[in-house]
């Protein structure tokens, strides 16, 4: 062998498959919970207060949510800028009766149980059109009062639609989104949080995908102090497509978290989850969790997801659990994957051999590795706005 | 004249047995346009050669000296060694996830030139370099070397020697795993740089089958971590003839 150097990549494979057991454990074991079997409400007052305990927060500092999840909630319509003239796209505040509300998922824990209890005008988008148009909902007038949203999108049968979610500013929030997709529409969700460093941030994203339906989710969460996004996918009819996709990049301080259902009930269905987040400065700390379930009726269904986070300094934490709980025995595949790890040394060693200065070498690895994600979006202009915005994340990490 | 001087280079490495040592005084000078071939056994140190040259940080330089037109290079960080004009083809080129071919050229050829190429002469030497090594334009949009082939990461890194310019190249096994269509092209794509830039080659091959197209003008034997034995071309085919086993029988394995 000749003495080329191996590649050391620092990662450390977790296997920590996450709380439950698999179900090849034998007898030995019950799960506690099945995630269907899940307590759901529309009412805050079915939820006891959060303790910190629950499954559901017990990685969540919860002492800086408490306005949000114990605390009285305005809500009334908040700040909403909406684009005109998008053909094929149309939306409008809608009563708490209206009926697209309820139509996508129910509360599973407090603090979304709260929002829903309290908002009083939700936004309905509709998409209708057959070719695809870009709708960009911005917030960046929220203020630090403490606020419930809603909101519903509802794409119609055969219909296209890329939706953007751009939230930034101060906040005090609380939400939830419901995603209808109609049978073979094909919807893109992005949401991205580019709060200030005193904003909190929950939310929860229900959506049901249609027959030969297909929904791309999107999180990037960049700014903000506890940022909290939470999709729930269901795939309820045949051949219904659900991807999941996430970026995050956590500073000192920031407390960026995402647990990920993807809800298998209808056969031939396909789900694809692949998070990425990056991590610098001590007090940093991501989350992720990701549950897959495959329900008994999913015959045929094919799902893969995946948690990469790269940190980059000493003492960032990442939490990244990866749930699979399969009732059928008729799958095409199912997988998971999670790793956490330091800078791949030898990336670093072939772009400065080129000439490229080490802190250039790491903000282009960073940058490459979130790219992915950001790729995924399908906007030109909401692309560059993000690549620039990590770019200066990774300046400012850097203390250039 | 550019020249490179290699004396008395002692490089140990970090084992779980503790600390070997590799290199036990190499002492190599190559001048410009000039081809050194350099051909060993498996483990005798060639490839740590390269790196401790390009300054990877496995490697402890424990004494000695290698000198670029008589400027130390072994005190200069991995990049200033590059942007002073060295370059090494590695032989496991790495993947670069979301770095395009485009992006990951312009990023390297900005920082060795010290300015941004302009856009209109920098396309066109992109688009003619990559069509001398027979690379589709759609490499520009792919990420570095992710889901390249072998011969495909091997003409990347020759691209990379043709556009970046520099003074000295190490190449480390660029002939392993190439077929004889591609090593044609690579060899080709060496012979181009050292004709127009007059560039000086360390050439380091386990076989003699790249220096049929890469003519070396010296050839020296590398065994337990030094050069042995130094001759022209003659050496390389009676190499190739007699294998290393007359330069083994005197030296312990593994000591």
């Amino acid at each position: 062998m000749s003495a080329a150097p191996t590649a050391n990549t620092g990662l450390i494979e977790t296997d920590q498959h996450g709380m439950k057991a698999h179900s090849d454990g034998g007898d030995a074991y019950v799960p506690v919970q099945s995630r269907a079997e899940r307590f759901t409400s529309t009412s805050v007052d079915d939820f006891e207060k959060v303790t910190g305990f629950e499954l559901e927060w017990k990685l969540t500092p919860i002492s800086r949510i408490a306005a949000l999840t114990e605390g009285e909630l305005d809500g009334s319509a908040p700040a909403t800028a909406l684009p005109e003239g998008v053909a094929g796209v149309a939306a409008s505040w809608v009563d708490r009766s209206d009926a697209r509300i309820g139509t996508a998922g129910a509360p599973e824990e407090r603090a979304s149980a709260n929002a829903w209890s309290s908002f009083e005008k939700a936004l309905a988008i509709d998409v209708s059109g057959e070719e695809l148009h870009e709708y960009r909902v911005i917030r960046s007038e929220l203020g630090q009062t403490p606020r419930a949203a809603h909101t519903v999108i509802t794409a119609a049968p055969f219909s296209q639609g890329l939706v953007i979610l751009s939230n930034s500013g101060d906040a005090q929030l609380s939400e939830n989104v419901e995603i209808v997709v109609g049978d073979q529409a094909q919807l893109t969700v992005v949401t991205v949080q580019e709060w200030t460093d005193e904003s909190n941030h929950l939310a929860s994203h229900f959506a049901r995908v249609g027959r030969d339906a297909r929904l791309r989710h999107i999180v990037i969460s960049l700014g903000g102090g506890v940022v909290r996004v939470n999709p729930s996918i269901h795939l309820v009819e045949t051949g219904a497509d659900g991807s999941a996709f996430g970026a995050y990049f956590a500073d000192a301080g920031q407390h960026l978290e995402q647990r990920v259902y993807i809800d298998h009930v209808a056969a031939q269905t396909k789900s694809r989850v692949k998070y990425k987040g990056a991590l610098q400065g001590a007090t940093a700390r991501s989350v992720w969790v990701g549950d897959v379930l495959i329900g008994p009726h999913a015959t045929g269904t094919d799902s893969y997801e995946e948690n990469r986070n790269l940190v980059l300094s000493e003492g960032p934490r990442a939490d990244s659990i990866p749930n699979l709980e399969i009732e059928t025995g008729d799958i095409q595949g199912a997988g998971h994957a999670s790793s956490t790890g330091r800078f791949d040394d030898e990336q670093l060693f072939y772009l400065q051999s080129r000439g490229i200065p080490e802190d250039e070498a790491r903000r282009l690895v960073v940058r490459g590795f979130l790219a992915e994600i950001v790729a995924q979006i399908g906007s030109e202009q909401v692309e560059s706005e993000l690549s620039a915005a990590i770019e200066a994340e990774l300046t400012r990490a850097q203390g250039i | 004249m550019s020249n490179l001087e290699i004396r008395d280079l002692h490089v140990s490495v970090e084992t779980e047995q503790g600390t070997k040592q590799i290199l036990k005084g190499v002492d190599l000078s190559i001048g410009e346009g000039e081809t050194h071939a350099i051909m060993g056994p498996n483990g005798s140190g060639k490839s740590t050669l390269a790196y401790a040259i390009a300054g990877h940080p496995k490697y402890t330089v424990e004494s000695g000296s290698v000198k670029l037109d008589g400027e130390e290079v072994l005190t200069m960080t991995v990049d200033e060694r590059a942007r002073a004009g060295l370059f090494l083809a590695m032989q496991y080129p790495v993947e670069i996830p979301g770095v395009s071919v485009s992006n990951f050229l312009r990023t390297a050829k900005t920082a060795i030139d010290g300015a941004a190429p302009p856009i209109r002469g920098w396309i066109k030497d992109l688009d003619s370099s990559m069509s001398q090594l027979r690379m589709d334009k759609s490499f520009r949009e792919r990420n570095v070397n992710e889901g390249f082939s072998g011969g495909e990461k091997k003409r990347n890194e020759i691209l990379q020697l043709e556009l970046l310019k520099p003074k000295f190249a190490v190449l480390d096994e660029t002939d392993s795993g190439l077929d004889v269509d591609a090593l044609k092209i690579v060899s080709e794509g060496v012979n181009r740089a050292k004709a127009n830039t007059g560039l000086g080659i360390l050439l380091i091959t386990h076989y003699n089958r790249i220096l049929k197209y890469i003519q070396p003008d010296f050839v020296h034997v590398f065994v337990a971590g030094k050069v042995v034995e130094q001759g022209g071309p003659e050496l390389a085919v009676r190499l190739e003839n007699e294998g290393y086993d007359r330069f083994l029988s005197n030296v312990n394995v593994g000591s």
